[in-house]
């Protein structure tokens, strides 16, 4: 736990695997531009590996005034005990305010390890942070310029903004995509700090025996526009449907957790709040009835159109072109219209 | 021979099923109208310490923090096979984040002798997935998060698959270890009659004192009290009592428990109300359909 300090920095944490830097402290350093200048405060990259220097230069062009590099051999592959003991150390070290991490499997890992080390508070995927203050109206007192940390909770069905006043810094893991990703600016430069926090094999708790990484297959972000389907397709033989729109339009093929839990597409294209979000030009939704962890992850498309037979489903709540009929009649129809029109 | 878990559990309002009788008029969900289930990956964690029971021998404790009416999921896993259950019910304990709750759990664990901590990934109220690694940090021990195979413990040592969500890790972790459990590491197994049969009578010493005040309405406090002791002493001895720890029991530093012990507060709570700026109705017929395909190619979303 570190003091409330009001000149602390605001902090990405870096998230790199084989020296290949992840999308989400990319999208991490955009949103931390806007709190850090909202603050009067510079904005820093925590980046941890080995070898891992060359990415310094990025990380500025992203936005970072400075990154704060440590660079060991025992750094190479994350590991929560090792990566925990140099974020403590740097915490202590440089006292930042804010300190943000991507909602990844490593984030989420590594995150309450340093939350719980440094007796700070964090919290888990945020999908909004925001400058603001806080009364507290027992003892008449308002905390001014806080991390609003915003997230879903309760399954989605409320959002809840969570804020901490007294125990520093304010922590939060933020998920993948729900931050547009910058243009870099080469012209940014960003300084180098270098730590010198030694890390020997005995802070390596475990042992990586294997290990499998797969770049995703699909890139559901960058799609300009998302055909999805969920259970209401009926079977993965007739998700063909969602394909034939999908190739039609150039546009990426996406399902809910139900459609892809039944196998109709594999897993790589769930969006939802387990999943991926996405926030596409348009965003065609067919045979999904509209739970809130889908919509949760959808409900930023610029455009979306609705296909359901019942004309009760949520999510028509939320479509722009509410299509109530039967998917089986109405795809081959679209597909008619586009073929016809482009 | 053999391991001793501690299995980490949570009663939950099912948050995935919410149906009409759960919303308020004003679209709001009602908390108080949710049914009370056993978290979903903690049946899986349990499930895992089962099977480390079945294939090496050793016992199975399993915990969970809550008000008292949480003793359900304990006896819930009295009949898939645990051994023990414990109760840390104590006022002092409401309103604890993630940070506080795993500090009040770690005074219970280090009270126990453990090779292995078991939670589930994450529970469906908060969806955080904070508890288990801040326990394994309290308890200053390895953490394996997202377990989803149980490979193999030797040696001092656990070894298990890992799903770090683009791909897999085989780690080596030695003992004691903490790992969190995701629903994809096995099914469930579901409670076994003979146990069902015996543990429906097991109850926590409130549960107890809620049963005599109840059934002894005319009894003083001292003969109630009396009773309750005789009763929790005959559960205890047919093992049948859960054991009900407290704050005080617990030897628990106060300004790390409950509000105070929470770095986190809440600001602002909304409702979830998703609704479109403008939105209209398409037939679902050929000139509806290319009325509306024409709109998008004008306004250059699609094409």
């Amino acid at each position: 736990m570190i003091e409330v300090n009001k000149q602390g920095e605001v902090w990405v944490f870096a998230e790199q695997h084989a020296s290949a830097l992840e999308d989400v402290p990319v999208e991490l350093l955009s949103k931390g531009r806007e709190l850090a200048d909202e603050l009067g405060v510079k904005l820093g990259a925590v980046l941890i590996g080995d070898g891992v220097s060359g990415l310094c230069e990025m990380l500025g062009q992203y936005g970072a005034d400075k990154v704060y590099l440590t660079e060991n051999p025992h750094l190479e592959h994350y590991q929560t005990n090792t990566y925990t003991k140099v974020i403590c150390q740097l915490i202590e070290e440089h006292k930042p305010q804010i300190v943000l991490y991507g909602a990844t499997a490593c984030g989420r890992d590594l995150a309450p390890r340093v939350a719980s080390a440094a007796k700070a508070g964090l919290t888990a995927d945020c999908t909004d942070l925001q400058i603001g203050h806080h009364e507290v109206k027992k003892t008449n007192t308002t905390y001014e310029k806080l991390l609003l940390q915003i997230r879903p909770a309760f399954g989605g069905n409320i959002i809840a903004t969570i804020i901490n006043y007294d125990r520093w810094p304010q922590m939060a893991t933020v998920r993948e995509g729900v931050m547009p990703m910058p243009e870099p600016n080469v012209a940014n430069k960003a300084e180098v700090v270098k730590g010198d926090i030694s890390i020997s094999i005995d802070d390596m708790a475990i042992e990586i025996l294997k290990e499998h990484r797969q770049k995703r297959k699909v890139n559901l972000k960058a799609a300009r526009v998302i055909v999805a389907g969920g259970a209401g397709v009926g079977s993965k033989d007739n998700f063909k449907l969602i394909w034939d729109l999908a190739h039609c339009l150039g546009a990426s093929p996406g399902a809910t957790r139900a459609a892809s839990d039944l196998g109709f597409i594999d897993g790589d294209h769930q969006i939802g709040q387990t999943g991926t979000t996405v926030r596409p030009s348009l965003y065609i939704a067919a045979g999904i009835s509209g739970a809130i962890q889908h919509m949760a992850g959808m409900s930023d498309s610029k455009k979306i159109i609705a296909i359901n037979n019942d004309p009760d489903a949520p999510i028509f709540g939320i479509a722009h072109y509410k299509i109530v009929g039967d998917l089986n009649v109405v795809i081959p129809m679209m597909i008619n219209a586009i073929k016809e029109k482009v | 021979m053999g391991y001793n878990c501690v299995v980490l559990v949570k009663q939950v309002p099912d948050t995935k099923r919410i149906t009409g009788q759960a919303m308020n008029e004003d679209g709001t969900v009602n908390r108080g109208a949710l049914p009370a289930i056993f978290n979903p990956e903690d049946l899986n964690a349990l499930e895992l310490a089962l099977e480390i029971k079945d294939r090496f021998g050793g016992t199975v404790t399993v915990v969970t923090m809550g008000l008292p009416a949480a003793a359900t999921i304990l006896r819930e896993s009295l009949y898939r096979g645990a051994d023990k259950a414990v109760l840390i019910t104590d006022r002092g304990c409401a309103a604890s984040d993630t940070l506080a709750t795993s500090y009040i759990i770690s005074c219970a664990v280090k009270k126990m002798d453990y090779d292995v901590v078991l939670c589930g990934r994450q529970a469906i109220d908060g969806d955080t997935a904070q508890v288990g690694p801040q326990l394994a940090e309290k308890l200053g021990i390895p953490q394996v998060t997202y377990i989803e195979e149980l490979i193999d413990i030797k040696d001092g040592a656990l070894t298990a698959k890992r799903n770090i969500g683009n791909g897999w890790q085989e780690v080596k972790a030695a003992l004691p270890v903490l790992g969190t459990v995701i629903e994809e590491a096995n099914y469930p197994r579901v409670g076994v009659g003979r146990k069902m049969m015996k543990y429906k009578k097991a109850m926590s010493p409130i549960e107890v004192a809620a049963q005599i005040a109840a059934d002894n309405a005319d009894a003083s406090d001292d003969e109630k009290a009396k009773l309750a002791e005789a009763k929790c002493n005959s559960l205890k001895e047919k093992g049948l009592l859960i054991e009900q720890w407290d704050l005080d029991f617990l030897q628990a530093d106060r300004q790390w428990c409950g509000r105070d012990g929470s770095p986190t507060k809440v600001h602002r709570i909304m409702s979830v109300v998703l609704e479109a700026k403008d939105s209209k109705e398409v037939q679902p017929d050929q000139g509806g359909i290319e009325s509306m395909i024409h709109e998008l190619i004008v306004e250059h979303t699609i094409g």
